[in-house]
C-alpha cells in the first residue's frame, strides 16, 4: 500500500499496528501517556484490550512488556524516543536484551524535528544508545512506506527491536521499486564525487542538495541505511571504494548514530577505500526550541546546509 | 471425642510438614555455603536471611515442579533480589531441575550458574534480575499476560528491603494494584542490612506495611524465620480475592552462622577456610 500524500512515520506506524493486531491477537502495545501522539493507541481500533496504559512510568512499561514477551507475546512499547532510550535504558538492557525477548521499543518524535518541545524532548543519542545493546535491531525509516516495512519486520522476525520514528512529515522518498531488505543499505541513486549516506527522513533534504548539487556539476550518489545495526558493513565499504568523499547526514549526535557506525565499518574495511570520511548531523550540543525546519536549518540538516557543507569540504580537501 | 482427634491429627501433621520445611531449610542453607565453600565471594547475608521464605514459598505454597515447569498455568517465583539467586539455585537442584554437583560451578567461567539471574542459562527460573527494582514489574507482566488466556497463577515476587529504595518497584506497585492483579503476592526480606550499612541508616524504608496499603495492597507482617508464621500468613494470601498482598517479613541478615549475622560487613564476601569449617558445624551440614 503506498501512499503520495505527505505522511509521518507515527502515522503509518499506528495505521500498521492495527493491520498486524487485526492479523494476530498475541500482538500488545503499551504507552506511557502519549499513546495519541505516538499512535500507539490506535491498537485499540483492532482490540481495545490490547491497549495496555502504564501511566507515566517507561522503566515499569519495559519491564512489564518483558514479563509479557516471555509468556510468548509480542509487545510494541511507546513513548517519545528519548524517554523510552534514555529514562528505560537499563531494563532495556537487563529485561529485554539479555533474555532476547520479543520486545519492540518504537521511540516516537526522535531527532530535532521533535520541535518546539526544545533539548529536554529532542532525542539526539537514542541510536547510539540501541547500538550499544546486543541482540538489538536498530530500524530508522526514512518515510511512511519505509515506516511500514519497517514495523513489519519488526513484527515478522523475533527478537529486541528498536524502530526510530518520527512525527516530520516527507512525501514518499524511496522509488518503489527499491527493495527492503532488512540489514542492506539501499542505493538510491549512483555519482562519482560525493556520495551521502542519509538515515531516516532527513533524506528528503539529502536528495534535495544532491540535485543542486549535480545541477552545479558535482556528481553525488545516496545511500540510505534503513537498519542501523547490524549494519551493512560489506555495501557500505565497497561503496567507499568508489568515491572520494563520503557525507554521512543524519538527525542525531554525530557520536555513536550513522556517522560512526560507517567511520568503524570504513576504517575496519577492505583498506581499499578511497573515500574520505565526514559527519553530518547533531555536532555533541543539545537541540532547543523551533520549527523543525529552523532547527534543520540551524544544524545544517537542511538542503541548503547540506550543499554547503558539502561545497566547503569538496573545496579544502 | 470426634473433634479432639480431628484436631490432634491435624497437629500432628502440621508438626510433620512443618519439620519437613525445617529439613530442608538446613538442606538449602548448607547447599549456600557447600556452594561457595572458601575463597569464594559471595553476597551470604541476603541469600540466608531469606531460606525461610523461599523454602516456604516452594515447598509449601507453590505448584512447580520438574515435570510442570513450563506449564503456562504453574505458580512461579521470582528472585527479583537478584544477588541471592543462590537461595533458588538450592531449591532447583532440590527439585531435580539443577543436578546437585553443579551448584559449585557457581559464578565460574562457562557455567550456566551466573552471578546473578540468566534465564537463557539456567532452567527454572522465571526473570532477569540483578539490577535492582525490576522484579515486580516483569511479575506483572506475567499475570497480564495469563490473565488474558483466563489464567491466575500465583506469582511470588521475593524484594529486598534495600531494593525498595528503587522507585521503579513502586510504579510497579501502582501497577499491580491498577489492574488487580490479586495473584501478586511480594514477599519483602527485611533483614535491615543493605551493601554499605544499615537500611534505616542508609535511606529508611519503612513503614513499609503502610506504604502497601496507601498503594492499595494488603499487607502483612511476619516473623521471616517462623515457618509455622509464614505458612499461616501465605494461607492468608490465598484466601485474599480482591488485593495484591505485601508480606512484610523480619528476617536476621546472615540467618544461621553466628559470625555473619545482623552486618553488612559480609554483604559481599570471601570466607575463610577457618571461617567456612565454622559455618557447616553450626549449620550440622
Amino acid at each position: 500500500m503506498y501512499t503520495i500524500d505527505k505522511e509521518a512515520a507515527r502515522d503509518r506506524y499506528g495505521k500498521t499496528l492495527i493491520e498486524i493486531a487485526r492479523q494476530d491477537e498475541n500482538v500488545f502495545a503499551m504507552d506511557c501517556d502519549l499513546g495519541r501522539s505516538t499512535r500507539a493507541f490506535r491498537i485499540t481500533e483492532a482490540d481495545p484490550e490490547r491497549f495496555i496504559e502504564m501511566g507515566i512510568a517507561e522503566q515499569d512499561m519495559i519491564s512489564t512488556a518483558a514479563g509479557m514477551a516471555v509468556e510468548g507475546r509480542t509487545v510494541f512499547v511507546n513513548s517519545f524516543a528519548i524517554f523510552i532510550t534514555g529514562r528505560s535504558f537499563d531494563q532495556i538492557r537487563q529485561q529485554v536484551c539479555l533474555p532476547n525477548l520479543n520486545v519492540k521499543v518504537c521511540g516516537s518524535s526522535s531527532g530535532i524535528t521533535q520541535g518546539p518541545d526544545g533539548a529536554t524532548h529532542q532525542s539526539i543519542l537514542d541510536c547510539s544508545l540501541m547500538r550499544s545493546l546486543p541482540n538489538m535491531t536498530v530500524l530508522v525509516p526514512a518515510d511512511g512506506n519505509q515506516t511500514e516495512q519497517a514495523v513489519m519486520a519488526a513484527y515478522e522476525n523475533p527478537g529486541p527491536f528498536y524502530l526510530r520514528l518520527s512525527r516530520y512529515e516527507t512525501e514518499p522518498l524511496i522509488p518503489e521499486d527499491i527493495k527492503y531488505e532488512l540489514g542492506k543499505a539501499q542505493i538510491l541513486k549512483k555519482g562519482s564525487d560525493i556520495l551521502f549516506i542519509s538515515s531516516g527522513p532527513v533524506l528528503k533534504h539529502v536528495l534535495e542538495a544532491s540535485e543542486e548539487l549535480d545541477n552545479k556539476g558535482i556528481s553525488t550518489g545516496i545511500v540510505n541505511v534503513h537498519t542501523l545495526k547490524p549494519f551493512d558493513n560489506e555495501r557500505i565499504i565497497s561503496l567507499s571504494e568508489n568515491y572520494p568523499l563520503i557525507i554521512t547526514v543524519e538527525e542525531h549526535s554525530i557520536i555513536g548514530g550513522l556517522g560512526s557506525a560507517a567511520a568503524e565499518a570504513i576504517a575496519e574495511g577492505s583498506g581499499k577505500a578511497r573515500a574520505q570520511l565526514f559527519r553530518l548531523g547533531v555536532m555533541d550540543t543539545f537541540g532547543e526550541s523551533g520549527t523543525a525546519e529552523e532547527l534543520l536549518k540551524k544544524h545544517s540538516l537542511d538542503s541548503g546546509g547540506i550543499v554547503q557543507f558539502a561545497q566547503k569540504i569538496q573545496r579544502e580537501l | 471425642m470426634y473433634f479432639a482427634l480431628l484436631k490432634m491429627v491435624k497437629y500432628m501433621l502440621n508438626n510433620w510438614k512443618i519439620q519437613e520445611l525445617e529439613k530442608r531449610v538446613q538442606e538449602i542453607r548448607c547447599g549456600i555455603i557447600s556452594m561457595f565453600s572458601y575463597g569464594k565471594a559471595h553476597h551470604f547475608g541476603g541469600s540466608l536471611s531469606c531460606v525461610e521464605l523461599v523454602t516456604c514459598v516452594y515447598f509449601y505454597k507453590m505448584n512447580f515442579s520438574k515435570e510442570n515447569m513450563h506449564d503456562p498455568n504453574r505458580d512461579r517465583f521470582i528472585m527479583s533480589k537478584g544477588h541471592s539467586v543462590p537461595t533458588q539455585y538450592a531449591v532447583l537442584s532440590l527439585l531435580g531441575i539443577i543436578p546437585q554437583k553443579e551448584l559449585a560451578t557457581i559464578k565460574q567461567i562457562g557455567t550456566r550458574l551466573q552471578g546473578h539471574p540468566d534465564i537463557l542459562k539456567t532452567p527454572g527460573l522465571e526473570a532477569p534480575t540483578g539490577s535492582l527494582g525490576q522484579g515486580l514489574s516483569f511479575a506483572n507482566g506475567i499475570a497480564l499476560s495469563c490473565r488474558k488466556d483466563g489464567n491466575a497463577p500465583r506469582i511470588f515476587v521475593l524484594l529486598g528491603d534495600g531494593e525498595v529504595q528503587e522507585g521503579q518497584v513502586w510504579e510497579a506497585a501502582m501497577t499491580t494494584s491498577h489492574y488487580s492483579l490479586s495473584n501478586i503476592c511480594v514477599i519483602v526480606d527485611r533483614n535491615k542490612f543493605q551493601s554499605q550499612g544499615s537500611v534505616s541508616g542508609m535511606m529508611e524504608v519503612e513503614p513499609l506495611e503502610d506504604k502497601f496499603t496507601a498503594f492499595g495492597w494488603k499487607s502483612f507482617r511476619v516473623d521471616g524465620h517462623d515457618i509455622s508464621d509464614i505458612c499461616k500468613t501465605l494461607d492468608l494470601v490465598d484466601r485474599e480475592e480482591n488485593k495484591p498482598c505485601a508480606v512484610i517479613a523480619d528476617t536476621v541478615k546472615g540467618k544461621g552462622i553466628s559470625f555473619l549475622e545482623n552486618t553488612y560487613k559480609y554483604h559481599n564476601y570471601k570466607l575463610s577456610e577457618d571461617e567456612y569449617l565454622r559455618a557447616v558445624k553450626e549449620l550440622g551440614c
